[in-house]
C-alpha cells in the first residue's frame, strides 16, 4: 500500500529527511524509521483519520474491555459533582464477570431467545423480500408506485414506526384489536402475553427489514442476464427450475451479503425491542443488547462491569459468526 | 514549498480538532455578595403532563416575580425517565438541573451517590419543624438533610359511583369483596371491575402490605419479600387477574389504566392523589361527585398502603446554590403548598397548612390525610430506590404466567440479597 502513495513526493521528501535526520548514531535507520521517513507525507495525511478512529472506536472498545474485568458500578466509578471530585475505587477482578455470565442461566437463556429472534427475523425477512423483489421485477402496471410504497417503512425513522406499532398493538385502544373485534375475534394481548409479545416484536422487525432486503435483491435480480432465462425456457425448464437454477445462484453474492448484514443488525436490534416492550413482559423479549443496556441504565446501582462484559461477549459472538459464515461461503466458491 | 503546505494543513487540522474538544467554559452564575439573588435556576419537575405541570409551572414563575434577577428554567421530565436522566447528568457533571423533584425513594440514593447538596442550615429548610415527621424521614441520610419535602401521598381505591349504582354494588372493603363486586359489575354492565397496573411494582405494595409482608426489614437487615406473605400477595394478584376480577397489562400501564378509568370502561383502580387532577379531566368525571375514593381493599392481615411523595433536592454541582436553596424553600412554603392542595388536591407536607380553610375543606386531602398517617413507610436506605426493578420483572412474570408466585418471590429475594451485601 505504501508503495503506491504519490511516488515523486515521497521520494523527494524521503531523500531530504533521511539525510537531515542522520545525526548522532551512525547505524542505518531501522525498518520502521525508514518507513516513516520515506512515507511521512502519507502518514501525515492519514493521521487525522487514524486519530479520530482511534478516539471514537478504539478508546471506547479498550475501555469496555477493561471495565468488563473490573467490578465497576455506579457507586465506585470516578465522579465529578460540581466542585467535588470522587476518585474511582473499583478493583480489577480478572475474568470473574465472564465466569458469572457464562455459568449463570441469565446470559444463556437471553442468548437462546436472541438466536430465535435473529433466525426467525432474518429468514422471514429474506423470504418476503425475495418474493416481493421477484414480483416487482416483472413488467406490471404501476411498478414504480409499488416500489415506492414498499420502500416507505425504510424511509420512516425507526422510532416513529415502532411507536406507531405500539399504538396498533394496544390491547384496549389499538387498531389491530378493533379490526379483530369487527371480525368477531376476542382482543389479543399483543404485548401483554409472552408468546404474543415475541410474535409482535418479530412482526415489527420484519416490517422494518423487508424494504432493505427487497431493494438489495431487486438490484441482484436485475443484474442476471435475461438470455439465461430465455435459453432455459427453450430447453423446457419449468418456472421453479428457472428460479432454482438461475435466479438463486445469480443472487448468491447479493443474498449472502444481505443475510450477513441483516443477521448482525437483527442480533443487535435495540430500538424495536426497547421501544416496543422494554424486554417485557417480564424478560420474555429481552435480547442481549437490551439486557446489557438494562445493566448499565435501568437497574441501580448501575452495573457497568456486567454491562461491558455482555457487550464484549456480543462482539465475540458476532465475530465468530462472521468468520464461520465467511468460511462457509468461501467453501462454496464465493470470493468475498 | 509543497511540504510547507502539507505541514500547514496538518497543523490546521489538529488545531481545529483541539478547539472542537475544548471550549464550553460554562457560564459561572454571577453571584453577588450583596445578598440579592441572581442567576438561573433550572428545575426538573416530574409531575403529570397535562394536569399537574401547568400549576407547578405557574408557581415556579411566581419565584421570578419575587426575585426579578433570577431566571427560573422550568423543565418537565417524565417521571419514569427522571431518575435515570438525573443520574446520567450528575455523573458526567454536566446537564444536571439545579433543583430536582425527586421521588422519596430516590432521595437517599442520590445522596449516597454524592449528587445532592446537604441543606442543613440553609434557607431551604426554613421552619423545618413544621414538616410532618413521615415526610421528613426520607430526606435524611447519614445524619444530614438532603431534600425538602414537597408533597406526601399514599394510595386508595378510586371508583366510579355511577357504575357502582348501575351494578347495585357496595364499596369493597376486602379482597374477597373486591372479587365479588368485580364479578357483579362485569355481569350487570359488561365493564371491567378493577384495572391493576401490571408494569409497576409500586401498585403491588398495598397487596403485599395487606398480607402482612414487606420488601425488607431494615432493622433486622433481613430480606422479607420472599417470605410467606410475599408469596401469598403474589398469589392474590394473580388470582384477581386469572379470575377476571382485574384487568392488567405489561406495557403503557399508566396510560391504559387512566384511559379506561376516565372513559368509564373500568369501574375501579388503585391510585394516589397525583392521579386526581388527571382523572377529573376525563369525560366520566365532568361531575366530580362521580369519583369515589376509599381505602385499598384489605388482605388477610389488614389494610396497608405505601407512603410516598416527592422532595425537592438541590444538585451538589449547582452553580447557583443560594438561589436554588431559596427556590426550594419557596416551592415548599406554606403558601405554595396550600395552593397546590387547592388546585391539584395534593397533600401538603407542612402541619400548619392542614389547618388552612382551603385545605381542610378539600375532601380529597381530607380523605388521604388519615390514609397517609397510617401508611407503611419504606426503609429509607440508599438501596430503597433499587428494590423495584427486580420486583417489577418478577411481578409482571407472575401476572403473565411465566413464573409461579413461589418462584417469583424467591427470585426477587435473591436479587435483593445480591444488592444488600451481608443481609439475610
Amino acid at each position: 500500500m505504501a508503495v503506491h502513495t504519490s511516488q515523486s513526493v515521497a521520494k523527494a521528501a524521503g531523500d531530504n529527511v533521511a539525510r537531515g535526520r542522520s545525526r548522532g548514531a551512525g547505524k542505518p535507520p531501522g525498518r520502521f524509521r525508514r518507513a516513516v521517513s520515506v512515507h511521512w507525507y502519507a502518514w501525515t495525511m492519514i493521521a487525522p483519520v487514524v486519530i479520530v478512529i482511534g478516539v471514537i472506536i478504539g478508546y471506547p472498545l479498550g475501555r469496555g474491555i477493561y471495565l468488563s474485568m473490573t467490578d465497576a458500578n455506579e457507586r465506585n466509578v470516578e465522579r465529578s459533582i460540581g466542585v467535588n471530585h470522587l476518585p474511582a475505587t473499583y478493583k480489577f477482578v480478572g475474568l470473574d464477570n465472564y465466569t458469572d455470565a457464562l455459568t449463570g442461566n441469565q446470559f444463556l437463556s437471553t442468548l437462546g431467545w436472541t438466536l430465535v429472534w435473529t433466525v426467525s427475523c432474518v429468514s422471514v425477512t429474506f423470504v418476503l423480500g425475495l418474493t416481493l423483489a421477484n414480483m416487482l421485477n416483472r413488467r406490471i402496471a404501476g411498478r414504480s408506485a409499488y416500489r415506492m410504497m414498499l420502500i416507505l417503512p425504510w424511509a420512516v425513522p425507526g422510532f416513529v414506526s415502532v411507536f406507531a406499532w405500539r399504538f396498533l398493538y394496544n390491547e384496549d385502544r389499538g387498531l389491530l384489536n378493533k379490526l379483530l373485534a369487527g371480525g368477531g375475534i376476542d382482543a389479543v394481548p399483543w404485548l401483554n402475553d409472552p408468546t404474543w409479545a415475541k410474535f409482535a416484536v418479530i412482526v415489527v422487525n420484519v416490517w422494518l427489514g423487508v424494504p432493505f432486503m427487497m431493494v438489495a435483491l431487486l438490484g441482484g435480480l436485475q443484474s442476471i442476464p435475461g438470455e439465461l432465462y430465455e435459453a432455459a425456457e427453450m430447453d423446457g425448464a419449468s418456472a421453479w427450475q428457472r428460479f432454482r437454477h438461475i435466479t438463486m445462484p445469480g443472487l448468491r453474492s447479493v443474498s449472502s451479503t444481505v443475510v450477513l448484514l441483516s443477521t448482525i443488525w437483527t442480533f443487535n436490534m435495540f430500538p424495536v425491542i426497547f421501544l416496543l416492550t422494554r424486554g417485557g413482559p417480564g424478560e420474555a423479549t429481552q435480547i442481549l443488547v437490551t439486557q446489557a443496556y438494562k445493566f448499565s441504565f435501568e437497574i441501580s446501582p448501575r452495573d457497568f462491569a456486567m454491562s461491558s462484559t455482555w457487550g464484549v461477549l456480543i462482539l465475540i459472538l458476532l465475530m465468530v459468526f462472521a468468520a464461520v459464515y465467511r468460511r462457509a461461503l468461501r467453501k462454496q466458491g464465493e470470493v468475498w | 514549498m509543497r511540504r510547507g503546505i502539507a505541514a500547514t494543513a496538518l497543523v490546521a487540522t489538529l488545531a481545529l480538532a483541539a478547539t472542537a474538544c475544548g471550549g464550553d467554559s460554562g457560564d459561572s452564575g454571577e453571584k453577588k455578595s450583596s445578598g440579592k439573588l441572581s442567576g438561573t435556576v433550572t428545575w426538573w419537575d416530574t409531575s403529570t403532563v397535562g394536569s399537574e405541570d401547568k400549576v407547578f409551572k405557574k408557581l415556579a414563575e411566581g419565584f421570578e416575580k419575587k426575585h426579578p434577577d433570577v431566571d427560573v428554567k422550568y423543565v418537565n421530565v417524565p417521571f419514569g425517565e427522571a431518575q435515570n436522566k438525573f443520574k446520567n447528568a450528575a455523573q458526567s457533571g454536566s446537564g444536571a438541573p439545579d433543583v430536582i423533584r425527586a421521588e422519596v425513594a430516590w432521595t437517599p440514593q442520590f445522596a449516597d451517590l454524592g449528587y445532592l447538596a446537604p441543606l442543613d442550615g440553609t434557607t431551604a429548610l426554613k421552619n423545618e419543624k413544621d414538616f410532618l415527621g413521615q415526610a421528613a424521614a426520607s430526606t435524611k441520610y447519614n445524619g444530614k438533610t438532603y431534600a425538602v419535602p414537597q408533597v406526601i401521598d399514599s394510595m386508595g381505591l378510586f371508583y366510579n359511583e355511577k357504575i357502582f349504582k348501575d351494578a347495585g354494588v357496595k364499596v369493597p372493603r376486602t379482597i374477597d369483596e373486591l372479587k365479588s363486586v368485580s364479578k357483579k359489575i362485569k355481569d350487570k354492565t359488561g365493564k371491567t371491575g378493577l384495572y391493576l397496573r401490571g408494569d409497576d411494582a409500586y401498585w403491588f405494595l398495598s397487596f403485599l402490605y395487606g398480607e402482612g409482608g414487606d420488601l425488607v426489614d431494615a432493622k433486622k437487615k433481613t430480606v422479607t419479600v420472599d417470605q410467606e406473605p410475599g408469596v401469598k400477595a403474589l398469589k392474590v394478584v394473580k388470582d384477581l387477574v386469572d379470575s377476571g376480577a382485574a384487568k392488567t397489562d405489561a406495557t403503557d400501564g399508566w396510560e391504559n389504566m387512566q384511559a379506561s378509568f376516565k372513559d368509564g370502561k373500568a369501574a375501579m383502580m388503585i391510585n394516589g392523589p397525583w392521579a386526581v387532577a388527571d382523572t377529573f379531566a376525563g369525560k366520566e368525571f365532568k361531575d366530580k361527585a362521580n369519583l369515589g375514593i376509599t381505602t385499598v381493599p384489605a388482605g388477610s392481615a389488614g389494610q396497608g398502603a405505601p407512603q410516598g411523595g416527592h422532595n425537592l433536592a438541590v444538585y451538589a454541582g449547582s452553580k447557583n446554590l443560594d438561589a436554588s436553596y431559596a427556590f426550594s424553600e419557596y416551592m415548599t412554603s406554606a403558601t405554595s403548598q396550600a395552593l397546590i392542595a387547592k388546585e391539584l388536591n395534593l397533600l401538603p407536607t407542612r402541619t400548619s397548612v392542614y389547618s388552612q380553610p382551603d385545605v381542610s375543606g378539600n375532601h380529597i386531602v381530607g380523605f388521604f390525610k388519615p390514609v397517609v398517617d397510617k401508611a407503611v413507610e419504606r426503609p429509607w436506605i440508599p438501596e430503597t430506590g433499587s428494590l423495584f426493578e427486580p420486583l417489577k420483572t418478577e411481578y409482571t412474570k407472575v401476572l403473565t404466567g411465566q413464573t409461579t408466585p413461589e418462584k417469583g418471590a424467591k427470585a426477587t429475594g435473591d436479587s435483593y440479597r445480591k444488592l444488600l451485601k451481608g443481609w439475610k
